[in-house]
């Protein structure tokens, strides 16, 4: 693609075209029962040889919780890790706003179709349909679980669920449970993994993280992971491996995602061998607080159902300071409403993040560094009183008080765009397994349902349909398939060579002693794919990007300070950890970015927009997923095409006037 | 803001502790408590000395990691967790003790984490609905009434953080037991193991080695979620119940 470095070494963007990937576990036919064929074709592990495997699962989000609950009920023996104190505290507890299922209780038109249509087209048709209408089937079955689990949704007085609409689609089809359904779908997860611990089906290995995957005869046989208040690093083999350890938007520095949530577990699988796809489709989430200042150490969401009463806007003139309520109503630009007047505030995320962005850019962002946008309830105030909205939204008012120290009942809120979401993540099939044999990738840790952009309140629904329902149907394929494999202990020399290579790089993390600490590169490595590999991206940048990234690895392993011993509890050595796959993730997201010269979804790349500024898709030549094989630090990887094909849903460009 | 600290400093779990004063400068207001902490560590680690451990995650208020005991309070000053409280709570060159959660149910894992544990176990006493994937009915099959919903929600809000026991002067977990408990037992879905799950999570509870409970209301003045008091009264009366009856 580009000329080698000076040195004769391949330049990092010199990278391969290999041969195509392609799914070969979604069955032909129509889509509609592609699902159940898949299940009836799998094999089945008999009930009574099943407490004989065993799987491992990292993460207990809503996907790795749902999936080690239901794994253990069907009886195999399930060993689970979080670096949490405790599984209840997976970030899933923070998602706010709902989950969507094709319920169709409100008789809006919704359907499973309707679902898997919007899901596609919000995706910007860079999803596999096959995966996507299979989400929107399990998605009804998803609500029941829940309800039966003592998840408190949302009701109307007559005892019913009420659903409400959410950005990107016209019918309601959101379950809730006020600002806190990701906390109550988790609890119900969490609950269910108690049981089965409680069982005796489920060993759990709290603050402990996975640092690196076990390959055997090519095949997922373990992990290796470090107990992180002894330090203790040891083996644990399985005879699968499932990764729930959710998505890699910490690479940002600032996001909204927890402090600790890494990028590790699905990094070290992709040195291993597993592909990863779409890397630099990143969702940037429109209704977060703006930051405050250097010290800012993550930034909060404000869930985007805000968007179906509150109203955006920005002064009509650039540099206007004065405080909003003196500025008139016909000196506002409410700018979503004015561009997009079907769907008006309620438009797909990516749409909403990148408008702000440009009003930003034109000088017209209000608060401190111009880098914010009004969401005003005024109206909603004034028309259902102020009430109804405590009600609805008490809880985020509430949040947004004790953040900014302003009451939004008065004073608009003040909103811009963050990094929520990282809808690239491992290549998996229809069966959510990934490249490797034997390893499997659900929730948000896979690539496989949202495209190019993810639509708001399915990522809940896709954790627990893959927790729930999808991997424990198809890992028993896999399992029935391989079922006397082969013992493995520490003496096997794979093992060996993964326990050594996991304590060298420790080792030379606390050997290091120079002078910069964990959190001076990760935010110097945030802030620089902010800047080029953020809501806009361009081919200039995203070189500068490149060239900047192995210098900042190389001063990283010269200058980072690690205190204190590896032998003890370290947050430091925790994070450094963490940092090192950072510094190589964000090489690849860029190159990533880079390759795809069309903008789609959250991709936006300047080159490629309509004559009004939307994203241009070039289908004719980007309608693929991209699958990076990993094939040495710093060295260009092999890029995998997955064609994508469209027998469904076909692909338009996307409008939301 | 410049201000004082005194962190307690505990090595692991088996050392003993001792409380160190350090100064932090240039504090904004804007501050949260957790990124005035950050500030403290960055110096620390550049000095080359231990920076202090404490437990957090999402700061945004709902994983419950964070768990310090600020000037003698859970959480600190306001009703919120302490990564939503903010330093324009404190004044410029105030002196602000840090602690961890002191309960002899959880143990001190170094510095300002502590071993919550104990919490997860009295959940796997019986804290759940048996409902196996697959086996769910028709969400609207049973219809709950509004108020029962919204019941549920307001005692399914806990978080588990904790500051419930640090606060209360016995250690005792009764308003953590009794949010599930409430949660779980308001609802259709919940009632065929009322009983039993009252009394197995009690008896855990007591078997982790938290105090008695006196009423004293501590536990809800300090949870930042608002889970009410009568909660408790609630899970005694369900207590009663359950027992009689399996008498």
């Amino acid at each position: 693609m580009t000329t080698s470095a000076p040195s004769g070494i391949p330049a990092y963007t010199d990278y391969a075209t290999g041969e195509p990937v392609a799914d070969t576990r979604a069955p032909a036919g129509p889509i509609a029962e592609r699902w159940d064929t898949r299940r009836f074709e799998a094999k089945l592990v008999n009930p009574a040889n099943r407490r004989k495997h065993t799987v491992i699962v990292v993460g207990t989000g809503l996907a790795g919780g749902s999936a080690g609950a239901t794994l253990a009920e069907q009886g195999y023996h399930v060993v689970q890790f979080c670096y949490q104190d405790s599984p209840r505290r997976a970030h899933s507890i923070a998602a706010q706003g709902g989950i969507n299922a094709a319920k169709n209780y409100r008789n809006d038109g919704d359907s499973v179709h309707r679902l898997f249509y919007d899901t596609v087209k919000g995706g910007d048709f860079r999803a596999r349909e096959s995966n996507v209408h299979r989400l929107a089937q399990i998605s009804v079955e998803i609500i029941d679980q829940c309800v039966a689990q003592g998840v408190p949704f949302a009701r109307e007085y007559g005892g019913l669920l009420d659903t409400r609409s959410f950005g990107g689609v016209q019918v309601s089809r959101t379950f809730y449970a006020r600002g806190q359904t990701g906390q109550q779908l988790l609890l119900g997860a969490y609950q269910a993994l108690s049981r089965q611990i409680a069982a005796g089906n489920v060993e759990l290995h709290p603050r402990t993280e996975m640092l690196d995957l076990i390959v055997i005869g090519g095949r997922a046989r373990g992990i290796v992971a470090r107990d992180l208040v002894t330090g203790e690093i040891s083996s644990h083999f399985a005879d699968a491996v499932v990764l729930a350890s959710g998505g890699y938007g910490n690479v940002f520095y600032l996001s909204t995602n927890a402090m600790n949530s890494n990028a590790t577990a699905i990094w070290r699988a992709h040195r291993r061998g597993a592909y990863f796809a779409n890397p630099c489709f990143t969702q940037i989430h429109p209704t977060c607080i703006p930051r405050t200042g250097d010290h800012q150490s993550k930034l909060t969401l404000m869930s985007e159902s805000l968007r179906n009463d509150g109203r955006i806007w920005v002064p009509k003139a650039t540099g206007d300071t004065r405080p909003p309520n003196e500025i008139p109503e016909d000196e506002r630009d409410y700018y979503l409403e004015r561009i997009y007047p079907s769907f008006g505030n309620l438009v797909p995320r990516d749409i909403a993040s990148r408008a702000a962005k440009n009003v930003c850019d034109e000088g017209r962002g209000v608060g401190p560094g111009g880098q914010g946008v009004y969401l005003d309830f005024a109206d909603a105030i004034a028309r259902m009183g102020r009430k109804a909205v405590e009600a609805k939204y008490g809880n985020l008012f509430d949040m947004y008080q004790r953040i900014t120290d302003e009451d939004p009942y008065r004073v608009p809120m003040r909103i811009y765009p963050a990094v929520h979401y990282t809808m690239g993540g491992l290549w998996v099939d229809y069966d959510l397994q990934t490249t490797v044999p034997g390893l499997f990738a659900i929730g948000e840790a896979n690539f496989s349902d949202h495209g190019a952009n993810r639509l708001g309140a399915s990522a809940l629904m896709q954790g627990l349909a893959d927790g729930y329902f999808v991997l424990p149907s198809t890992i028993n394929d896999y399992l029935a398939r391989n079922p006397h494999q082969e013992p493995v202990d520490d003496g096997h020399p794979a093992v060996q060579e993964v326990l050594a290579e996991t304590e060298d790089r420790i080792n030379l993390l606390l050997a290091v002693d120079g002078d910069r600490t964990p959190d001076s590169f990760h935010r110097e490595i945030g802030e620089l794919m902010w800047e080029y590999c953020g809501m806009a991206r361009t081919d200039a940048g995203l070189r500068k990007a490149l060239a900047r990234i192995p210098e900042i690895r190389q001063e990283f392993w010269r200058r980072i300070k690690v205190p204190g011993t590896g032998a003890e509890f370290n947050q430091s050595l925790e994070k450094a950890n963490r940092i090192v796959d950072y510094l190589e993730l964000a090489e690849l997201m860029c190159l990533d970015a880079l390759h795809r010269r069309e903008s789609c979804g959250g991709h936006f790349r300047e080159e490629s927009q309509t004559p009004d500024g939307e994203a241009a898709r070039r289908d004719e030549e980007f309608c693929y997923a991209a699958a990076w094989e990993f094939t040495g630090a710093g060295a260009a990887p092999t890029l995998h095409k997955e064609d994508l094909v469209f027998e469904y849903v076909h692909p338009t460009q996307r409008s939301y006037a | 803001m410049r201000l004082t600290l005194r962190v307690w400093r505990q090595k692991n779990a088996g050392a003993d502790g001792a409380m160190s004063t350090y100064e932090v400068d240039g504090i904004s207001p804007d501050m949260s408590f957790l990124e005035m902490l950050d500030t403290l560590n960055e110096e620390l680690i550049l000095k080359g000395e231990d920076p202090v451990a404490f437990d957090h995650d999402c700061r945004e208020g709902i994983c419950g990691a964070c768990s310090l005991v600020i000037n003698g309070d859970a959480h600190g000053p306001e009703r919120t967790t302490t990564c939503q409280l903010h330093m324009r709570s404190f004044e410029d060159g105030d002196t602000i003790d840090v602690e961890p959660w002191r309960a002899a149910a959880f143990p001190v894992v170094k510095d300002l984490v502590v071993d919550r544990s104990a919490f997860d176990r009295i959940i796997q006493a019986g804290g759940y609905i048996t409902a196996p994937t697959g086996s769910a009915p028709e969400a609207h099959a049973t219809p709950v009434p509004k108020p029962d919903a919204d019941a549920a929600f307001e005692h399914a809000e806990c978080i588990g953080c904790g500051a419930c026991v640090a606060a209360c002067p016995n250690g005792a977990a009764m308003l953590f037991t009794s949010a599930k408990v409430n949660h779980l037992g308001v609802l259709p879905q919940g009632a065929p193991e009322r009983e039993s799950r009252v009394l197995d999570m009690v008896a855990q509870m007591d078997a982790e080695g938290f105090g008695g409970c006196t009423l004293a209301g501590e536990c809800a003045t300090a949870c930042p979620k608002g889970i009410p008091l009568f909660s408790i009264t609630r899970m005694n009366r369900e207590f009663v119940r359950a027992a009689r009856k399996a008498r």
